[in-house]
């Protein structure tokens, strides 16, 4: 199922939620809402499913207005942050319920509805647990179970609020995948929130950045990475250097720091270099090496300008020995926007 | 020393325990063992036989089937009133929350005489709806309606009280879960909020049906203390004490304390099965 978002304005009492937001979603999609946090991911969310009304603008599902219809009536899976699973019902029968609230002849028979429970439950991996009451399960396995529970109903869409917010690190992984290959297998259009970006861009087909309620940029993972089109957005995803100066003249200069500026209109500027970005480079400017460390295949190295302005370089293990004292080093690329 | 090291950092000192609880416990007993226990001891002074028999009479009985139709009538009341209550409460958001809250703590703040006197005044020979009952014929004040109204009115508060903590700190994700699920309302409700509050709710109707039992003031003034009629337990203990017959006056006294014992092994017995439920309500 396609759903747009039109112009959607959403007010907390006198604080902006959301404001003018537009978003396509293509049918089968699988997009991520990265922001920082306070930014409107959940709220924004919360519109698409229903659980929140907008102030004005339009939410369409398959072209169909749905801006006022009760989340009841909408047929989205929703994961909450937090899992929301009824305590006091079984694994199978939180699964169930969706099913089970079915009214007349929309109502499965009981096998009908222990056969998808069962499903489901491989689905996510988790056979047998059936019978455990939520609080006998592990943080990734009451996850698991809200995307089952979610899935239950054969939502049209798909909404998962920082699915593995509160898992650790080796579990956010494994869930990842998982979410990835439920997503290819059922083909449900997906829309999950994070504030993670290295999730955001692992995971999705494409991401929607959000700053202060309103989209920065949407685009797939390497466009949002490396063609970013807002300040925002460049400091935002992915590791940058940020430097504070001038632009005149084609050219950003900040200290001994001289970038191409094209198409940048004169005065102050913010220019962002990815670590990987600076290079050795002769002719470039004197950093003076603090730490160079290698990590796996790659060695981070904190440097400093010669005005103090603390630098990180990312280089390939290979180099590690060749940053020692001080170095010259120059950016090949670097993303200049006017302040 | 190495007794002192294993003491934790609030921990004080065994002299300051023992005085502390010795205070409590011996506080306690003088308010609250010591009366309970005179009142089986003045009971049973003619022996138990009489005791018995001034339970066994008609009065007396019929004393404890009011009491038992009033709890009856007003608990299950307050307990379906109160649950409603703290969903629309805890759960919604609506102008005037604020003072409905208010509302509802009202019977606490006022003298149950006060709430008497308020049904004498509205449904009273003299009240307002006075002539419109007489002529229909209909007895509120100095029948069982009045005494039923009276003590729905003092009981008002308990369940929702207790479950309005409850039901805030759950918050509202489970009910949005079920509604982004499909299910309606009432669906909703039933499934998903009822069952998350039931110990609490148990608790709240516990404590209801003791005050309900127990209630005095507000019934001694509809009641009208018509013997074998309208008099309920608490009344009659007054009543036959006040006729100087000691051993009745305690032995109805003493079946009242045990209704209030039973209550209150309930209620702990809840306690130690969902230790979650322990009392929040504010009062
Ligand atoms: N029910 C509410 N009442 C008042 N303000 C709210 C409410 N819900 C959200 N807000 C405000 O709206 C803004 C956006 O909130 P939202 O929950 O959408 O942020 P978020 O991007 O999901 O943040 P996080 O990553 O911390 O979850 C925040 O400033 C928040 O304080
Ligand atoms: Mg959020």
């Amino acid at each position: 199922m396609t759903i747009s978002i039109r112009s959607v304005d959403k007010q907390f009492g006198r604080y902006p939620a959301l404001s003018k937001v537009d978003l396509e979603i293509a049918d089968g999609e699988l997009l991520a809402l990265l922001g920082p946090s306070g930014s409107g991911k959940t709220t924004l969310l919360r519109t698409i499913a229903g659980l929140e009304f907008p102030d004005a603008g339009q939410v369409l599902f398959d072209g169909e207005d749905v801006t006022f219809a009760s989340a009841a009536d909408r047929r989205v899976g929703f994961v909450f942050q937090q899992y929301a699973l009824f305590k006091h019902m079984t694994v199978a029968k939180n699964i169930a319920f969706g099913l089970d609230v079915r009214k007349g002849k929309d109502k499965p028979s009981k096998a009908e509805i222990a056969q998808r429970v069962e499903d489901l439950l491989k689905l996510v991996e988790l056979d047998g647990l059936g019978k455990r009451y939520p609080s006998q399960l592990s943080g990734g396995q009451r996850q698991r179970v809200a995307l089952s529970r979610a899935l239950a109903v054969q939502p049209s869409v798909l909404l998962l609020d920082e699915p593995f917010g509160a898992l650790d690190a080796t579990v956010r992984k494994s869930l990842r995948k998982e979410l990835r290959r439920v997503h290819d297998a059922t083909g449900v259009t997906t829309i999950f929130v994070t504030h993670d970006q290295e999730e955001a861009l692992e995971l999705a087909d494409r991401v929607a950045i959000l700053n202060k309620g309103s989209i920065e940029q949407i685009g797939t993972p390497d466009q949002v990475h490396d063609q970013p089109e807002t300040a925002f957005v460049c400091g935002f995803v992915g590791e940058a250097n940020c430097f504070e100066g001038q632009v005149g003249g084609g050219e950003f200069k900040a200290g001994a720091l001289r970038l191409p500026a094209g198409g940048v209109r004169d005065g102050s500027a913010t220019a962002y270099v990815r670590p990987h970005d600076f290079v050795l480079d002769d002719g470039g400017f004197a950093v003076r090496v603090d730490r160079a460390h290698v990590q796996g295949a790659l060695t981070t190295v904190n440097a400093t300008a010669a005005d103090g302005r603390p630098i990180e370089i990312s280089a390939s293990r290979a180099e590690a020995p060749r940053f020692q004292g001080t170095v010259k080093i120059a950016a090949r690329k670097a993303h200049v926007y006017a302040a | 020393m190495a007794a002192a090291s294993h003491r934790r950092a609030t921990e004080d000192p065994l002299w300051a325990k023992v005085l502390v609880i010795g205070t409590v416990m011996a506080f306690l007993a003088l308010v609250l063992i010591l009366p309970l226990a005179a009142v089986f001891a003045e009971a049973l002074r003619k022996g138990l036989d009489a005791a018995l028999l001034a339970i066994n009479n008609a009065d007396a009985l019929a004393a404890v089937k009011l009491t038992l139709i009033t709890a009856a009538i007003a608990v299950p009341f307050n307990a379906a009133f109160g649950l409603c209550a703290s969903w629309a409460i805890a759960k919604h958001d609506f102008k005037g929350k604020p003072l409905l809250i208010t509302l509802i703590d009202l019977p606490f703040s006022v003298s149950p005489v006060v709430a008497g006197l308020i049904y004498v005044l509205i449904f009273g020979l003299q009240g307002w709806f006075g002539d419109y009952l007489v002529d229909n014929d209909i007895k509120i004040i100095f029948a069982v309606p009045g005494i039923v109204l009276a003590t729905v009115f003092v009981t008002f508060p308990f369940v929702a009280r207790e479950l309005i903590p409850l039901m805030q700190e759950q918050g509202t994700a489970e009910e949005e879960a079920a509604v982004s699920m499909g299910a309606s309302g009432l669906t909703t409700f039933w499934r998903v909020t009822a069952p998350n509050v039931r110990w609490g709710l148990m608790y709240g109707v516990l404590l209801c049906n003791a005050r309900a039992m127990g209630e005095f003031g507000a019934v001694s003034v509809v009641s009208g203390h018509i013997r074998g009629l309208t008099n309920t337990m608490p009344l009659h203990v007054e009543i036959l004490y006040n006729e100087y017959d000691f051993v009745g006056a305690f032995a109805v006294a003493a079946l009242l304390c045990l209704l209030a014992v039973v209550t209150l092994v309930l209620k702990t017995a809840l306690e130690i099965v969902q230790p979650g439920v322990r009392g929040r309500g504010g009062h």
